[in-house]
């Protein structure tokens, strides 16, 4: 080949040039991104049941579920993005889950905690 | 840049989720021309990004605001090393022979009909893996000598030594090339 280097360097470019990920992986790898934040929120959950009888445990999974949940809104934005779905559609069903999260809190507080 | 450290997870995250929106299209290439077929460039970039998930937190207070591209192909890097070693084995062929696939998001399609661009990604897969991965990042992702050196682990001048060898010598296996097929015509 007898072309100078700048113009090799050209063709080299061309050769070289960026490649887009299918489309499956992008859903894959987002969907697993996700699931590893939902995996957390259910260990959150587990976590809760045992640790609220003891009441300097109190305060955490409240803070750790609005964290969980925010946490999960953030990855769930890829996969929103990736599958065309409405942002407004997994904010419910977070919500639902934080709802969820909350309330069972709330019961469990109420089952453990001597009446006054 | 952002250099201040996420205040709680929600942030960590979502710092995350950024880069990996600004630089999936780059693991994914590195990947793919390290290894040379889709199937493993997806393995690979997968896991790429859950290792980069685990330390994220880490990385992010180490790099004192620098970017984080070196970090994530370093990670491909080691992974990528790991995937030859663990299975014996090493890209066999130029990029899934240049041109047999016809998938729609492959660069195949670029090159089909190029024989020149064809020589030149067969001459890639010939140089010694340091070299290789030096003019994929240089090329295929567009990086600086002071990136390529921090995912490379070496100094910028080095690099820079590097990266000329590597051209030059692929510039020589191609020419090569050209002289074989001219010979046999």
């Amino acid at each position: 080949m007898s072309a100078s280097a700048p113009d090799f360097e050209s063709l080299l470019r061309e050769a070289l040039s960026p490649v887009d990920p299918p489309a499956d992986l992008v859903q894959r790898l987002e969907s697993t991104l996700v699931s590893l934040t939902e995996l957390a929120q259910d260990e959150l959950d587990s976590w809760e049941l045992s640790a609220m009888r003891d009441p300097r445990n109190w305060v955490r999974p409240a803070a750790a579920a609005v964290v969980g949940v925010s946490a999960g809104t953030a990855l769930v934005a890829l996969r929103v993005r990736a599958r065309h779905r409405t942002r407004r559609q997994q904010s419910a069903s977070l919500l639902e889950l934080a709802g969820r999260t909350v309330r069972d809190v709330a019961d469990e507080a109420r089952r453990i905690l001597p009446d006054h | 840049m952002v250099d201040q450290q996420p205040r709680n997870k929600a942030e960590l995250d979502a710092r995350f989720a950024e880069l990996y929106r600004t630089h999936l299209r780059d693991v994914y290439s590195y990947s793919y021309y390290r290894v040379g077929n889709h199937h493993d460039a997806e393995d690979l970039t997968e896991q790429t990004f859950l290792q980069a998930y685990r330390h994220f937190e880490r990385a992010l207070r180490e790099s004192n605001g620098r970017p984080l591209r070196p970090w994530l192909i370093r990670i491909a890097h080691n992974l990528a090393a790991n995937f030859y070693r663990d299975r014996s084995r090493r890209p066999e062929s130029a990029i899934e022979d240049a041109g047999m696939l016809s998938a729609p998001h492959t660069t195949e399609s670029l090159v089909e009909g190029r024989e020149e661009l064809k020589a030149i990604l067969a001459g890639v897969q010939e140089l010694p893996d340091d070299r290789r991965e030096a003019l994929i990042m240089r090329f295929a992702l567009g990086m600086d000598n002071r990136e390529i050196a921090r995912a490379m682990g070496r100094t910028d001048g080095a690099t820079k030594v590097l990266l000329h060898r590597a051209i030059r010598q692929l510039e020589g296996l191609v020419s090569e090339s050209a002289g074989t097929a001219a010979e046999r015509s």
